[in-house]
Parts: C-alpha cells; structure tokens; sequence
C-alpha cells in the first residue's frame, strides 16, 4: 500500500487539527501578543546585550532540540516537551554552578522564540510546518513564568528562600504556569473549533496529571540541577524526559492503529453489503462534534466514537440485510434485537465496556439510555432519514426528530444536533 | 502451576543467605558507618524504602522491578549494605507475576540485595561518592556508569542461573538475552538515579530529589496505559476474524490455524521477526472478506451455481478493501488479496503466476490449504497430516510454491503441528462424510470457499 494511504487520517482525532482558515479575533490578539512579546524582547536584549551568553546558548539549543524532535504523529498535548521542559528551566534559572545568573524575562523570550523558530526549519524543509498557535503559547507561557521569576530573583527579592524552600517556590510558580498554559490552550482550542471552552479547559487540566506534571517537574530539576552542577547536567537529566516522551509516542502510536482497526471493523457492515459506504464514518464524526457541544469529556468522547462508528456491526449477525441498513424505521423490538446482537460482538472486541453498553443501548427509550447512546440514536436516525432527502432534507429530518423527540429521541441531543448543523462545524476527513 | 525444582531452591537459599550477609553489617547501627559527614542516616535508608516500595506496589505484572532510580540512587548515596538494605521491603511486598509467590518475592529482594550491593561498592571504590557530593561533573559519570554496568551483570548472571536451572534455558543465550535486554534501560535508570543522588547531596535536599521521579512515574503510567491498549487491539483483531468463524460455520478456529502455519512457513524461511508477524497476521486476516459475503450463500447447503461461486471469490477483494487504512499491517493486506492464486495462473482474483505472486501471499496460500485439508469440514472430515502433506507435494509447482511447501514440510517434522482449536470441536467420533458434498473437493486440495 501506499505511503500517502498509510498516513491518511482514519477519522477525526479527538484533537482533530482546525478547519483552516478559521481566524477569529481571540486567535490574532494571542498570535499578535506573542509576536510582539518576542520582537520588543528582541530588541531589549540585542540594546542591553545579552548576558552569560554560554548559558542561554547551551538552554536555546536545548530548545532547538526538544522542537526538532517534535512529534509529528497523531496529536499530542505537548509534541515537544523537551522543548517546553527546557524553556521553562531557562525563565526559572537563577544559578549555575553556585554563581548567579543575570538575564531579565527579555532575554529569555528571546533565547525561547529563537530557538524555536530555530528548531521548526527541519520540520518546514519537510514540509510539515510548525504551527503558529504552538509557537505563540510556547513563547506566552515561557515569558509568563519569566516575569513571574526573573525580576524578584534579579533585584534579591528571593534571596530569604532557601534550599528546600527554593526547591518548593520554583514547584508552585511551576504549577501557577502550569495553570496558565491549561488556560492559553484551552482558549486557543476554543477559538480555532468554536467548541465549549468549559470542557476543554477541563481537558486540558486534566491532562496536567500525566505529561504536564513530567514537563513541569522536569523544567524544576534543570533549573536546580544546573544551579548545583552546571550546564553538565542539562544533556544528563534531559534523559528521563526523552523516555516519556518516547513511552507516549507508542502510546499514540498503538491508540492510533487501534482506532484504525476498529474502522476497518466497522467498514465490514459497509463491504458486506448491509449498510451504506460510509455511513459508520459519518455518523462517528457527527456524534462526536455533538458530543463536544454536549461537553463531554475526553475519555466519553472516545467511547462514544467506537460506539458510533460500530453501531450498525450486529447487522452483521443477520443472515438478510435489512434494506438500505436502515434501522430507525424499523419496529422497536426488531431494533433492540440488532443492538443486543451487536453488543454481543463489540464485548469480544475488548474495548472498553462501556462501548458495548453503548451499542446494546442503542435502542432503547432514551430515559433508560446513557448519554452516549442517545447521541448514537439521534444521528443515526437523523443519519438515515437524511441522507437520500436531496436540498432541505437535513432540516425535514431534524423536524421529523423534534416532533418523534417525546420517545425515541432525547430533546437536548437533538437540539445539540441542531446547533451542530447550523455551524456547518462539521468537517470530513478528505478520504475514508 | 508448575513446581519449581530442588536444586533451583537451593539456588535461591544460598543467594539468600549471601545478601543476609550483604545486609547485616548495616543493620545493627546504620549510623556508626565510618563515613564522616554524609553518614547514611536511618531515615535516608528508609525514606527511600519507601520510595521504593511505594514504585513497585502499583506496578503489577509486566512492569514489576521496572523501579530502579531509587535504587541506583541508593546506591550512589549510601554505604553498600545500607543501599542494598533499601531494596528488601519493596520487594517482598512486590506483586509477582504468577507461580510461587513467597519464594518469588524472596529471590526478588535476595537478588536486588547483591546487585545493589555490587552496585554500591564499585561505585564507592571509584570515588563516585565524593564526586556526587562535589558534584563533580563530567566525572561523576564515570563512577555511575561503572556502577550501572555492574548492577547489569550480577542482576543478568544471578537471573540465568535460576533460569538454567529451573526451566533448563540454555545458559549463554539466556545470558545474552538478559544482559542485552535490560542494560539499555538500566542505563537511563542509573542516569535518573544519579540525578536524584547529586539534588540529594545538593542545599536544596530530598524535596528536589523526589522531582526527579515525576517523569519516570509519568512514564510507567503510560507505559502500563499503552499495553492494555495494545492488548485491547490484539483483542479487536481477533474479534474480526471471530466474526468471520460466525459467519462461515464450517471454519471455526481455521483463522487462528493459518495465521499459526503461515508463522511456521516464515521462519523456516528464515524472514525476520517483523516479518513473521506481519504473515502471522496476513494468515489470522486473509479470510476477512467473507464479512462481505452474505451469510446465506456462505452456508449454503449442496453445490454452488457459478453466479454464487463468483460472489463467493470477491472475498480476497473485499478483505484488501476492508483492511485499508490499518497501516500496520503493510505486505499483509497484500497476501490477503492474493492467497488464492495459483502459481499455474489459474487462480483469482488477478490470475496471477509465478513470481507475481506476492511472496506472503504464497506462504499463506500453502498454510491455508494445509489446515483446510487437516481440519473436519462439514462435508469432510479430517485428514491426517502425512496425507495432506503427499497432496500439497502433488500440487507444488502447478498451485503453490515448492519452497514454501518444501518450508512447511520441514516445519512440521521438527515441530509437530497442534492444532489446538480443533480439539474443541464436536465431532470428535469418526463422522460420516455427507455423500453428496464429499465430491467437492476431490482432487483439488486447496479448493475451498
């Protein structure tokens, strides 16, 4: 097979890249401030000259580094956290070897775009380019902690801190950037999907639990190692992190060709015949931008996603096809017989059990359903009814759920439906 | 449950007895251990026993002794028996995989106890200690390495004893296996150990040493995270071809057979490990199509019209079609296509001959008809292997590879072949082969549908 095929995208991830294009005001006033942030440090820095040039030389190139090892695999929270450890160790400096350091937050968002800027030409050269909005809140949340910290270390303020209580200082200012990256990236989402900022924020911090602390900790640890042993320890204790970094490369890695074998699973009730090509896709891609408008969480919108894409797979088990794949029009007990049938196959699959609870459910009265299921039924049906009805049949099927909504069809899911529709928000993958 | 042998306890008693006596001199008064100034007080000892401990109580199963930074850094703070001390508690309260739970946990802090030990007192004798107080960079790598290097070679020597002589692994490919597998990570590990050692000895103390262990428990997490996924893929896939034995009544187990043959063909090829995987999986998948195929005519009762027959052979194309878009499995998708070539090119969906043929799909072609033709069909039963092997050397050349035949041929004399699927199966007692579907496959092997 084909290179360009293998690395097609299967379907939207949960972090699916923006529709580009999509610029609202939020996105230019951050890309503005980060810039401007990063050509008025510039030039405070190439006025003043910089200082301990060894120092921000040896930081800026492990800056580079950490960007040109970025991951440019499946979305991550953080592609480069070397890169993020060794920025935030740099704005958190306050010694090497015993001696003190004298550069100002200026200095350090300099060393911190450039070498970003820097470490992004590999990725330019292939082709890949990095993206602006991972720049703008690399060099925001960098400079954020520099001028939380360089200023009250440069004039003693901090002088009354020490040992552990250094150690713990620079760990709360840490978890006080920590907070504001959750808050910058959660906006930047938000303004490039229009999805709800409440739950992506909740994402974001929650993502803070696993590669954010080890960022976090780790910028901690360079900033004292290097005060206590010099820039020697910069390319030792950098180590760990490229452990992790590498522990959750596979881990995407496998989620993604798992997400990729479960389409193909879910393509099977599309070649055998008994539902329409493409229909598993379309209706994964809609309950998850329905899903998001709902506010689910992360770990729900993946369930839901396997949900919707194998909802139809206990067709599989009937020995005639239903006609068209169609299952919303057919009677409710024939439904529930289908959705027990496949739920029956998904429990083999050894997905989480909340997918085949989803897909058993799929039938049933929606007070009794979890929430996932109802967002599988809704676009299912709306799906299916809406799919051969030509111009206007979108709204005729989203009025034909409203008025059947007493049942069958959970009115807040319809209505989040509805909203979804009218953004247009929704983007298909280019090829299935 | 298997019982471990006499000798193999004896083993463990006396590596048990050596790191008691390892331990005992720190024992009595951690405290009066003549190094001046950075003495290794009690609570040093037990904070990282704790530490330890608290890294290998949530680590089960597969990650269990992953924990070694506290150790390593144990071993570059502290005197040898008060280092080797900080391993016991965490082991003994360790998880151990399966079998022989109290002798698993004793060999496992026995064990830790000498490498740790050894760790210790080389790192001790090359002057690491003072260099990790100074700290002395570049040249406290040197110490720590050597240390590394040593904590790898007695946990490696140690490992393959008990290995020889509990299960009779062959010594030197054991050795070589350990040691190889274990001292890259051992290697980062010993870096991360050191780093907590030298913010240990730093002003800003243990508060700063326990950041250390942040990244390193972020990356167990998501290393624990990545195997049950990986096991939930594994799960999936074979729930396609579970899918596909529904369907097809008659080959219940058949997926799982090919996959296991075309594996069997691989290696005596001599293809590399990913290779053999990918024809694994090539073999497990080639029937996937069949989803595509309508059950009726799949279970059909009594001879095919050619119309049906035709419907039936799309299955190859349906399966490559199926299978797009999971990038791993590379040539597999290829073998799927083609497993029903013949080498005469009379086969389909392509009529491909000769070398056209994929090479994987050649291999799966010979595996496919081998279980076809050794596993009970409704309208046949079973033959034995000696018999299925004369009729795929009667085919060679005209339908399939006389290397991969010839390949299989020889798998077979030195494994056996076990299917173990079929031993499910109901029809155990000699069953009579419907008359009228008997004729189907007469004189052709590998035609099945």
């Amino acid at each position: 097979m084909s290179r360009a095929a293998a690395a097609a995208p299967v379907w939207p991830a949960a972090h699916s890249p923006a529709p580009p294009g999509a610029v609202t005001p939020l996105l230019v006033a951050v890309r503005c401030g980060a810039g401007l942030l990063a050509v008025v440090s510039v030039a405070a820095t190439v006025r003043t000259g910089p200082a301990e040039r060894p120092v921000a030389l040896a930081f800026g190139l492990l800056v580079a580094l950490g960007e040109v090892t970025r991951w440019r695999g499946p979305q991550l929270r953080e592609p480069a956290p070397l890169g993020a450890a060794g920025a935030l160790a740099y704005a958190l400096l306050g010694e090497v070897s015993g001696q003190p350091t004298h550069h100002g937050p200026a200095q350090v968002v300099t060393v911190v775009s450039v070498a970003s800027l820097l470490g992004g030409v590999p990725h330019i050269a292939r082709g890949t380019s990095p993206t602006l909005d991972h720049l703008a809140r690399r060099v925001l949340t960098a400079g954020f902690a520099a001028v939380c910290f360089q200023p009250l270390y440069n004039r003693g303020a901090l002088d009354t801190w020490v040992g552990p209580a250094y150690a713990l200082l620079l760990v709360a200012l840490l978890a006080l950037t920590a907070l504001w990256d959750a808050v910058l990236a959660a906006a930047l989402a938000h303004a490039r999907t229009r999805w709800p900022f409440a739950p992506l924020l909740r994402d974001e911090l929650r993502a803070l639990a696993g590669i954010g602390s080890a960022v976090c900790a780790t910028g901690a640890v360079m900033a004292l190692a290097v005060a206590v042993a010099g820039l020697w320890a910069l390319p030792v204790f950098c180590v760990p992190l490229l452990l992790t970094q590498a522990s959750f490369r596979r881990y995407a890695a496998v989620r993604a060709t798992y997400r990729q074998t479960i389409a193909s699973l879910a393509r099977a009730t599309e070649i055998a015949g008994y539902t329409p090509a493409g229909h598993a896709r379309r209706v994964a891609a809609l309950s998850l931008a329905v899903g998001r408008d709902l506010g689910l969480a992360e770990a729900e919108l993946t369930v839901l996603e396997y949900a919707a894409l194998m909802h139809d797979i206990g067709q599989l088990s009937l020995v005639d096809p239903v006609p068209a794949g169609a299952t919303a029009g057919l009677p409710g007990e024939e439904q529930r017989r289908i959705a027990l049938l496949g739920g029956a196959v998904v429990r083999q699959t050894g997905v989480d059990r909340r997918v085949a609870a989803v897909v058993e459910r799929q039938a049933d009265p929606f007070p009794e359903q979890p929430r996932a299921a109802r967002i599988v039924r809704v676009v299912n049906a709306w799906e299916e009814k809406a799919r051969d009805a030509g111009p206007g049949g979108a709204l005729a099927a989203l009025e034909e759920l409203r008025l059947g909504a007493a049942g069958d069809y959970a009115p807040d899911v319809v209505e989040a439906l509805a909203r979804v529709l009218a953004r247009g928000g929704l983007t298909f993958p280019p090829t299935g | 449950m298997e019982t471990v042998p006499g000798r193999a306890r004896v083993y463990v008693a006396g590596v048990t007895v050596c790191a008691c006596v390892l331990v005992l001199p720190s024992a009595p008064s951690p405290a009066s251990l003549p190094s001046p100034g950075v003495g290794p007080s009690a609570w040093a000892v037990a904070l990282l026993a704790v530490l330890y401990a608290a890294g290998e109580l949530p680590a089960r199963r597969r990650l269990a002794g992953t924990f070694y930074p506290v150790l390593l850094a144990g071993a570059f703070l502290l005197p040898p028996p008060a280092a080797a001390l900080v391993a016991v508690p965490g082991a003994l309260l360790s998880h151990g995989p399966r079998r022989g739970v109290l002798l698993r946990r004793v060999w496992r802090a026995a064990q830790l106890v000498v490498a740790v030990w050894a760790a210790a007192r080389t790192h001790g004798a090359l002057g690491g200690r003072g260099a990790v107080a100074a700290p002395d960079f570049p040249w406290a790598l040197a110490p720590a390495g050597a240390a590394v290097l040593v904590f790898c070679l007695v946990l490696a020597v140690l490992d393959t004893g008990v290995l020889a002589l509990a299960e009779r692994a062959p010594v030197a490919r054991t050795w070589r296996a350990v040691f190889a597998h274990s001292l890259a990570p051992v290697a980062v590990h010993g870096l991360a150990g050191l780093m907590m050692a030298v913010l240990w000895r730093s002003p800003y103390g243990p508060v700063a040493a326990l950041l250390v262990l942040l990244p390193m428990y972020v990356s167990w997490w998501v290393f624990a995270q990545y195997h049950r996924e990986r096991a939930a893929h594994r799960a999936t896939i074979r729930a396609l071809v579970q899918a596909v034995d529904i369907k097809d009544g008659y080959t219940r187990g058949h997926s799982e057979r090919v996959g296991r043959a075309s594996m069997m063909i691989a290696r005596e090829l001599g293809l590399d490990e990913d290779r053999v995987e990918v024809l694994r999986l090539a073999g497990i998948l080639h029937d996937v199509g069949k989803l595509g195929v309508p059950t009726r005519l799949l279970r059909k009762d009594g001879p095919l019209t050619p119309e049906e027959r035709r419907v039936i052979e799309l299955h190859p194309e349906y399966g490559h079609e199926i299978t797009r878009g999971i990038s791993f499995l590379g040539e597999a998708r290829a073998a799927i296509l083609h497993h029903h070539e013949r080498l005469d090119g009379s086969g389909y969906p392509y009529g491909l001959s000769g070398t056209q043929i994929p090479e994987c799909a050649r291999v799966v072609a010979v595996a496919d008809a081998f279980d076809a033709m050794t596993s009970t069909r409704t309208y046949r039963r079973a033959r034995p292997v000696a018999a299925a092997v004369q009729e795929l050397r009667r085919c060679a050349g005209a339908q399939f590879d006389p290397t991969m035949v010839e390949a299989l041929i020889r798998a077979l004399a030195r494994e056996g072949w076990h299917p173990a699927v079929t031993a499910e199966e109901p029809e155990r007692e000699p069953a009579v082969p419907r008359p009228r579907r008997a004729s189907r496959s007469r004189g052709r092997p590998g035609v099945h549908r």
